[in-house]
């Protein structure tokens, strides 16, 4: 099992044309990925190198393949557009990679995401990696090859990350399947202030997921997020858990390359979340080198 | 992004919120005008001349003045002007003062504090406001969270009047008070939201004493802080045209040239990741190992080679560097991109200090082997065999 996208998973691009969106779209394609088209507006009709078809339109697009997400590549400015068209088309999962969106703009789209017709989509991101099920779909823009499918864990255990950097998602991916753990699924989240998907909606579904054993929770400086996801760890999670928190050495004031990594008014600090996920038992990784092996130890490998 | 308090006022004022009058100058003669000029258009006898510059704190370090005259304001503007101003935020080293502001001073009645910020949690702008104004609002929040209010904010629909009447009782505004500071409420939430505002805090908020023209007194910014949503400046000219580059660190200006997102900070050992999650847990495993790093450095994931070689170049213009720790793990990046502008570095720069590389992920293969062929060339360069080791490998230079 898996969370969020399986091999059935049908997914368009938005932005296709763009030299990411082609490039990453080739990328999901040679992974394995169900790429069914892709939409740039006043290129509806055409194909892509890859001789998928183009639309106009997001609501065009699902009517003639059937897509079920999408990924986003379009600019910053346009971005919030791209997925409340996205959502309006009756797309259920919306990855939205793009970076730099403003945080208004966010604000925006969360309001209309909020309407009850939307209670089931899902959004993840902007600024993410985007989410990958090994062996079987990828969305975004993460190194296939380091992955292991559950089936192919020589350790028979599986593992699911949630995250909000993207480089440190791999970090975790490499050291776990060195270790012979496969993961089910990871999300990462994103380094935005506001954004779609957080730990806990992650944590629900990687709870209840039979194939996960345990979950790996990879957070950072900014606000509280990590705090209100231990709190929900310590309650409801019967599964192990290892964290690793980036930012321990972060000036306070300084946004740290991510719009939403910043230590203000003192809340957001690495240690403050640091002692929230210990208390809530949490298995802590001391360095960034130890994300595969502390959960390693909290598997009881 | 930042700007400065007399921009600040200026932006209040294009939205219609009441600020003291002040003139801006930029030597002490023109300070003293100043004062001459608010006395005798404004009948005040007290003035503050103050530091523009972005750091907070400048009271407590003397970069806020309280004259009584023309002399006063020519003294006070002299010495604020003369050397660096030192506050805690700017570091030992202090920031020069360019330009001041001289502000008529005001019969305060009492202070309160205003804000709007991002609820990150709620995903709205949210409305916070104090009765305990002039005061720092973190420490208010920890001793006095009651004396607090956060107010939500629609970002399609702004403040609602009741809102802001929901607030006015709350912090006791009393008379004609209600209707000014619910209007300079409504003032803020509109300029927070039109200029994609980060945080917009009037503190403090000000009751003047009572006048016989004003028996409810009246209700003034005295003090402004905006900040602004970088993401948001392309379709922001009011805002950008406020940006100072002078208030910039020169290195991390470059930085943002080439694409790279760059801090300076006080250690030894300079780092080269990509990511901003990996550039920040590298800067911890550096002190982990008993290191400090001497920057935050994320070359992003579609960097040029010559963007990596220009990377090295502003690492290794910092003097205090002692060795350098580069830590890849190649996604979008590629590791060969990376090996590539090491050697280039080594050719165009040199590398003087230590050198620790520890590559993963695409591309690596290659990668390796081009730095096994420069091998000779770059002879401090050590190869880390994975993050722990590189880590290690790395402090052990500095410690000796």
């Amino acid at each position: 099992m898996s969370i969020l996208v399986d091999k059935n998973t049908r997914v368009i691009c938005q932005g296709i044309t763009g030299s990411a969106g082609a490039f990453h779209t080739k990328g999901c394609l040679d992974y394995g990925t169900k790429m069914v088209g892709g939409v740039t507006p006043n290129k509806g009709g055409t194909k892509d190198a890859n001789g998928l078809p183009i639309f106009n339109t997001c609501f065009e697009a699902v009517q003639k393949t059937g897509a079920n997400a999408t990924m986003i590549f379009v600019p910053p400015a346009f971005a919030a557009d791209a997925i409340i068209e996205a959502a309006d088309a009756g797309i259920e999962l919306i990855v939205c990679v793009t970076e730099g969106v403003p945080v208004s703009d966010m604000m925006r789209v969360r309001r209309v995401l909020d309407q009850p017709r939307f209670r089931t989509l899902r959004l993840i991101g902007p600024n993410c990696p985007g989410v990958i099920t090994p062996g079987q779909c990828k969305i975004g823009i993460m190194p296939g090859y380091i992955h292991k499918p559950p089936m192919e864990a020589e350790a028979k255990r599986s593992v699911g990350i949630i995250s909000r950097s993207g480089t440190l998602t791999y970090e975790a991916v490499w050291q776990t399947s060195n270790l012979g753990i496969g993961q089910t699924t990871c999300v990462g989240i994103g380094g935005d202030p506001v954004r779609g998907m957080n730990f806990i909606d992650s944590l629900i579904m990687f709870n209840a997921d039979p194939e996960t054993d345990g979950i790996i929770v990879i957070g950072e400086i900014g606000g509280t997020d990590e705090e209100k996801a231990a709190d929900f760890i310590k309650n409801h999670v019967h599964k192990p858990v290892a964290a690793f928190i980036a930012g321990r050495t972060a000036p306070p004031g300084r946004r740290m390359g991510h719009a939403g990594a910043i230590i203000s008014g003192g809340e957001g600090t690495a240690d403050s979340k640091i002692k929230a996920l210990r208390e809530a038992g949490c298995f802590i990784a001391e360095s960034p080198a130890d994300l595969g092996s502390t959960m390693h130890a909290a598997l009881g490998l | 992004m930042n700007i400065h308090e007399y921009q600040s006022r200026e932006m209040l004022q294009t939205f219609g919120i009441p600020v003291p009058p002040g003139i801006l100058v930029q030597n002490p003669v023109a300070a003293q005008k100043a004062f001459d000029e608010l006395q005798k258009r404004y009948d005040v006898g007290v003035c503050v001349v103050k530091a523009q510059v972005h750091a907070g704190g400048r009271g407590k370090g003397g970069g806020v003045k309280l004259v009584k005259s023309g002399e006063e304001a020519r003294k006070a503007a002299n010495s604020i002007l003369s050397k660096p101003l030192i506050t805690p935020q700017t570091g030992p080293e202090g920031v020069p003062v360019m330009k001041l502001l001289v502000a008529a001073g005001v019969e305060i009645e009492k202070e309160y504090y205003l804000a709007i910020t991002v609820d990150r949690v709620s995903a709205c702008p949210v409305l916070i406001a104090s009765s305990e104004g002039g005061m720092d609002i973190e420490e208010v929040a920890k001793t006095k969270p009651d004396a607090i209010i956060r107010e939500p904010i629609s970002a399609v629909a702004g403040l609602r009047p009741y809102q802001a009447r929901k607030i006015c009782y709350f912090l006791g505004f009393k008379g004609k008070q209600v209707r000014m500071a619910g209007k300079i409420m409504h003032q803020l939430a509109d300029l927070f939201l039109k200029n994609d505002a980060n945080l917009a805090e009037i503190n403090p908020l000000v009751v003047t004493k009572a006048t016989d023209e004003h028996p409810d007194g009246t209700v003034i910014a005295l003090d402004a802080k905006l900040n602004f949503d970088e993401n948001a400046l392309f379709r922001q000219d009011d805002v950008r045209s406020y940006e100072d580059p002078t208030e910039e660190e020169p290195a991390e200006r470059r930085a943002k040239q080439f694409g790279l997102s760059y801090i300076k900070l006080d250690g030894s050992i300079g780092c080269l990741v990509n990511g901003a999650g990996l550039a920040m847990s590298t800067m911890d495993i550096i002190k982990l190992h008993g290191g400090e790093p001497a920057n935050f450095l994320d070359v992003g994931g579609s960097a040029s080679e010559e963007a990596v070689t220009e990377a090295f170049r502003i690492i290794l213009s910092d003097d205090s560097v002692k060795g350098i720790l580069v830590n890849i793990f190649g996604g979008i990046a590629k590791c060969d991109t990376i090996a590539r502008a090491i050697v280039t570095a080594a050719k165009e720069v040199g590398f003087t200090v230590p050198l620790v590389v520890r590559l993963e992920g695409t591309n690596v293969e290659p990668a390796r082997q081009i730095l096994e062929e420069a091998k000779a060339d770059i002879p401090t360069m050590e190869i880390g065999k994975d993050l722990t080791d590189a880590a290690k490998k790395i402090t052990a230079h500095s410690a000796a």
